[in-house]
């Protein structure tokens, strides 16, 4: 199967209530904080590797993975972090973050889909930087493809096909996809046996989580091809979503540390008046 | 302007509460800028629920019947939504999965640009402004849309549901729009449904939150506690990912975002992605047996203590009255 996953660089996630908002509310100031791959992006390369191998022997790939990322110079760090894993090719548009917004970053993705003809995209199902949660589906309904959102699971079936378990309200819808398709990734798609491709054995498991590269290949990778293109040679550059503004969410205040189980329920009885 | 909402069914025919906070969004924003507002209704057997959206304060409630909307499939959606969306300046739907699915391709389709997950609108010098929550909800931004249509959907936490007026809305039936290509090439196979009791988290007044610390006794040690309080269950992702209970409990930046009158967070340390989910809860509640855990920041009421010991005395102590 020839796979493209889509990966954005954000500011750390896990250090976001780090961020500072200047008083005039111009922007988000997220210096000091590490770059990192998205994570939602990071499990849907996992998902791309595992789907492009037989499990027990992840070295070899069965199709191609090919990693395409919208950002400036700096972000071929990332690109080259998704090679050393096991992709096999990278594409870079240049770009700065603030010449992008939801539509522009689909258009481009459709313009490398229509160009390397892949039998699957994969996306994060969000950026955790502007939480937008919108790129997956603007592109599929861009190219006309199929798609499954907030996919937890993924099996590749005799005939080609993909069923593809979703996380909605309420349950776990499942999906049948005739590539080429589209699908967005949720948290659990990295669980040992959320992912199987159809040389996998169906009670293989995975170690929990993503992959790490191994040194020699972060070596490799270094060689492994990355072409960069033009923003304006693959999309409109009209902005349509623009930012106004930024305002820090009200703080909210620590209040006490109660000694035991009965003062709970009598400072929730007749303090908060919440029983 | 026009405003349109989508309204959401479960099982292509009983209305969804969560159609309740778009109604409230849209009518903010036709008030902010001048006009009305429709409500958009697709299922299966979508009478009913169009008969009980009549009493919403829209100018009409549009209704499209047939088999293929039992569904809600964002392929097979989006041609009638935007067919009968393009005669409108704004589509509104709230953001649960049905929204967040269909609402993005609705917008790729009418050249539209989208705000997701809206926690308010306001408006300055003849625009809408969306406001925002971004990286976790640790910032707002306020976002225009430039395009002639704009697409959006509401965080179900941060409005009041829309309430029943005596107006009566008349109802009128619109066709089904062809089928797009994708949709020859998805095939809707089955509906996991988790069986609950309970109430919904995004409509509980209360909810009990556990973490990874329950182990294998999450629903033994917070069962009874959510039953004393008629409350809903919650969880972190540590739990979800354990297989202590389902993943649609998920609380947290992705999983469901809540803001209940209170909230238990039981065995649950406080990372930044779970309190993206709760923060906005009334009151807060913390057990955890840790005193520097982060959680106990934002509670209101914090408890150190064994939750194996601290929970069910909690029940008797709630028991006894
Ligand atoms: C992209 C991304 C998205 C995420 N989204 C979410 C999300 O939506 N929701 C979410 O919850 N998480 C999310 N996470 C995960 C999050 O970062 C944390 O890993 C998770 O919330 C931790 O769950 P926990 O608090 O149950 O577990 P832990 O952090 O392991 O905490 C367990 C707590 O239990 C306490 N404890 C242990 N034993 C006892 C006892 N006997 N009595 C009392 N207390 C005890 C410990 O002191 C500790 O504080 C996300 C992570 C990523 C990377
Ligand atoms: N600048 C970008 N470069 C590459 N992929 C992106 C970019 N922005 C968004 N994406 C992809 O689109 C998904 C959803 O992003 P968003 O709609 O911005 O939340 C992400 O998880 C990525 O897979």
């Amino acid at each position: 199967m020839k796979i493209l996953v889509a990966l954005k660089r954000v500011a750390d996630p896990d250090n976001a209530n780090k961020v500072k908002i200047p008083a005039d509310g111009s922007k988000i100031d997220t210096a000091g904080l590490e770059w990192k791959i998205n994570p939602f992006d990071e499990y849907a390369l996992e998902a791309a590797l595992r789907l492009t191998e037989n499990g027990s022997t992840p070295k070899k790939r069965e199709g191609e993975v090919i990693v395409v990322t919208l950002g400036p110079k700096e972000t071929e760090t990332t690109l080259r972090g998704a090679l050393a894993t096991g992709a096999d090719r990278a594409i870079r548009i240049d770009a700065n973050d603030d010449e992008l917004d939801g539509r522009i970053v689909a258009d481009a993705l459709k313009k490398v889909v229509e160009e390397e003809a892949p039998d699957l995209v994969i996306l994060g199902k969000q950026a955790v930087d502007g939480d937008s949660n919108q790129v997956g589906q603007m592109l599929a309904e861009r190219l006309n493809y199929p798609m499954a959102t907030f996919a937890a699971t993924i099996d590749e079936e005799e005939a080609g096909t993909l069923l593809v378990g979703r996380e909605v309200d309420g349950g776990v819808m499942q999906l049948r996809l005739t590539p080429p398709c589209l699908i967005t990734v949720d948290l659990r798609i990295v669980a040992p046996s959320s992912v199987h491709s159809k040389l996998t054995a169906k009670d293989f498991d995975y170690n929990e989580g993503v992959r790490f590269a191994p040194l020699p290949a972060i070596m490799k990778a270094k060689k492994k091809p990355l072409v960069v293109k033009d923003l304006k040679d693959v999309s409109d550059l009209t902005l349509t979503t623009s930012y106004q503004g930024f305002s820090a969410p009200a703080a909210r205040q620590a209040g006490i540390v109660v000694n035991d189980v009965a003062e709970l329920v009598q400072k929730l009885r007749d303090e908060a008046r919440v029983l | 302007m026009k405003t349109l909402i989508i309204a959401e069914l479960s099982a292509g025919k009983e209305l969804r509460n969560s159609t309740l906070a778009a109604i409230s969004f849209a009518a903010t924003a036709a008030q902010l800028a001048g006009g009305s507002y429709d409500i958009l209704v697709l299922g299966s057997e979508p009478q009913q629920a169009a008969e009980t959206l009549a009493k919403f304060g829209a100018h009409e409630v549009l209704v499209s019947a047939d088999p293929s909307f039992e569904h809600p499939l964002a392929e097979v959606f989006a041609p009638t939504v935007s067919e009968v969306g393009k005669e409108y300046q704004l589509l509104v739907a709230t953001a649960s999965s049905f929204g967040k699915d269909l609402m993005p391709r609705v917008a790729a389709r009418l050249d539209a640009a989208y705000a997701g997950d809206c926690a308010a609108v306001t408006s300055a010098s003849d625009q809408l402004v969306y406001k925002r929550p971004m990286f976790a909800g640790n910032a707002f931004g306020d976002c225009t849309l430039s395009t002639p249509i704009q697409v959006a959907t509401v965080r179900q936490s941060e409005v009041e549901a829309a309430k029943e007026t005596d107006s009566q809305s008349p109802i009128r039936q619109v066709a089904k729009s062809p089928d797009s290509p994708a949709a020859q090439r998805v095939e809707f196979v089955a509906l996991d449904a988790v069986k609950s009791e309970r109430p919904e988290l995004t409509d509980a007044r209360v909810i009990v939150s556990g973490g990874r610390a329950l182990k294998d006794k999450f629903f033994d040690v917070l069962e009874p506690l959510a039953d004393q309080l008629g409350a809903a269950l919650g969880a972190s992702r540590a739990a979800v990912d354990a297989g202590y209970c389902p993943g649609d409990f998920q609380v947290g930046q992705t999983g469901k975002i809540v803001a209940p009158e209170l909230y238990f967070a039981v065995g649950i340390s406080g990372a930044i992605q779970h309190i993206a989910g709760m923060k906005g809860s009334k009151v807060i509640v913390a057990i955890n047996k840790d005193p520097d855990a982060p959680i106990f920041q934002l509670s209101d009421y914090g408890l150190v203590a064994d939750l194996f010991d601290a929970v069910p005395e909690l029940v008797s102590a709630l028991k006894a009255g």
